[in-house]
């Protein structure tokens, strides 16, 4: 590991001033993914400034019902926390499906925003990845891709965003706040992950030297009732294959709201804006969620190796809305 | 600015504090190992997967393989060393060795560890992914248990064993609540 300087910030504005004009500066949370990244050798920073103990770390509740999530908040406090668990139980469960318990003790909001993809070529320092070394050619492409992109991919990358917790915050519309020198701003989560397009290195419209603070989850009656539901190889403790967090409002069999939003099928979490409008004032069946399901995967183009996450995703959609329709019955 | 790649810390493990001066690229792992000698906090794969290096800090668990020793200034630091009361074991160390929790042995700190950790996490009512309903406190049981532990890793094989002994520390616990 390269040496590094480390400072400790004690609030948000010596924090990004401590970055400021430091290229090679990194913030350092709770260090689950930065720290394993640096042991092998993929990041190398020179200097860490340390916010984990910035007073970002709780929740703060509007009038409107809104909820503000603070960067440093661990994982573990946001999945425990009530206003989460009952207004927004999908939430909950994401981030409890993600990791392990020392990990979620450890890892914050803010990391589990800009945390790196799992795809093995991004990690194996032998091999071409245009994620770590840009312009090097994408190993993953006609490689080991079994667990890599159906939708959104392009020729220069087609590995998977893991995070289970932005699935279901990119669901309920979440808003991700950031510091930067020149002041606060504001960028939703729908266009936090930039697509992948030939610069698959540029991942996030984080300017540069901005710290996150924080993220708002606006009000949303129908969160109350939804779910996050994950397929993965092994029973816990490992990435998903596939992902969905789903909320449903029915009223007289007809569905009024709803929000989807996939897992471990693109570069970012895939919010499945086709699959909303088809059912939106439509009938709460399972044909109707199969075909709803059927409108968002139609733009899917899986690799050589990867097909059958297309039925698996689909699958996903029917259960979970049909688990959500007879649980508000 | 001036370059510091080494930070003069002070570490309270077990109740004890400790000055040194470390390199800043030391996990909190290795400080406790090399530098505390504490070598029952294990280093299995060293990249936070295994969940051997388990210790509590601030009475949470966390991997010390991950965790930079020079962050971890001024918080408490509980090892296995740290568990017992004098000759008197912790009771979940008792029941591990009641339930024959553990064959080798080289997973056995960590687990004893995030296991103590689980049990003050139930008794907070933290939901887990084996939890039906996150509104709900979870119930204590062997399901939850073996989600809980999922980040302690026994090539050995002892799970069947170490759910075992967990679930009884934890009932245990519920009983004296």
């Amino acid at each position: 590991m390269r040496e590094f300087d480390y400072r400790r910030a004690a609030d948000a504005h010596e924090a990004v001033a401590l970055l400021s004009g430091e290229p090679e500066a990194r913030f350092l949370g709770g260090g689950t993914n930065l720290v394993d990244l640096m042991k092998t050798g993929v990041e190398n920073p020179a200097l860490l400034v340390d916010v984990r103990g910035l007073p970002l770390d709780r929740i703060e509740v509007a009038g409107d019902g809104a909820l503000t999530i603070g960067a440093t908040m661990t994982n573990s406090d946001l999945a425990a926390h009530p206003e989460v668990r009952h207004r927004y139980p999908a939430l909950a469960e994401a981030v409890l499906a993600g990791a392990s318990g020392q990990l979620r003790n450890m890892a914050t909001v803010g990391g589990n925003l800009l945390q790196r993809t799992r795809c093995g070529y991004f990690t194996d320092l032998s091999r071409p990845c245009n994620k770590r070394e840009p312009g090097s050619g994408c190993s993953a492409l006609n490689g080991e891709h079994h667990n890599h992109a159906i939708l959104g991919w392009s020729e220069h990358c087609v590995a998977t965003n893991p995070s289970d917790m932005a699935v279901a915050l990119a669901a309920f519309d979440a808003v991700v706040r950031v510091l930067t020198p020149e002041g606060s701003a504001e960028i939703p989560l729908a266009d936090f992950y930039l697509p992948v397009g030939d610069t698959p290195h540029r991942e996030t419209a984080l300017p540069d030297g901005a710290l996150i603070t924080g993220v708002t989850l606006p009000a949303a009656p129908v969160a109350a009732r939804s779910r996050y539901r994950k397929v993965r190889e092994r029973a816990s403790y490992a990435f998903a294959n596939g992902s969905i967090a789903a909320a449903l409002h029915v009223e007289d069999g007809t569905v009024r709201d709803v929000r989807i939003a996939f897992g471990a099928v693109a570069s970012r979490p895939w919010r499945a804006r086709e699959a909303e409008r088809a059912l939106i004032g439509g009938p709460a069946t399972p044909e109707a969620f199969a075909a709803a399901a059927d409108a968002e995967l139609a733009a899917a183009r899986p690799l050589a190796h990867n097909g059958y996450k297309v039925p698996l995703i689909r699958n996903l959609v029917v259960s979970t809305l049909t688990e959500l329709q007879e649980a508000a019955r | 600015m001036t370059s510091t790649r080494s930070t003069e810390i002070s570490l309270r493990v077990n109740g004890e504090t400790h000055s040194l001066t470390v390199d800043n690229r030391t996990t909190l792992l290795d400080a406790l190992r090399e530098r505390l000698d504490l070598t029952g906090t294990k280093k299995g794969c060293d990249q936070g997967q295994c969940g051997a290096c388990t210790v509590l800090l601030d009475r949470q668990r966390v991997n010390s393989c991950l965790q930079l020793a020079v962050a971890a200034e001024g918080r408490d630091v509980t090892t296995i060393e740290g568990l017992a009361d004098g000759e008197e074991l912790h009771p979940v160390q008792q029941a591990f060795v009641d339930l024959d929790g553990y064959q080798c042995g080289y997973c056995t700190p960590g687990q004893i560890c995030s296991a103590v950790a689980v049990i003050e996490e139930l008794a907070r009512e933290w939901p887990s992914a084996a939890t039906d309903d996150v509104r709900r406190p979870p119930a204590v049981s062997e399901e939850e248990i073996r989600e809980r532990m999922s980040g302690n890793l026994c090539r050995c094989g002892a799970y069947v064993n170490i759910v075992r002994a967990v679930t009884q520390a934890a009932k245990n616990e519920q009983v004296n609540a």
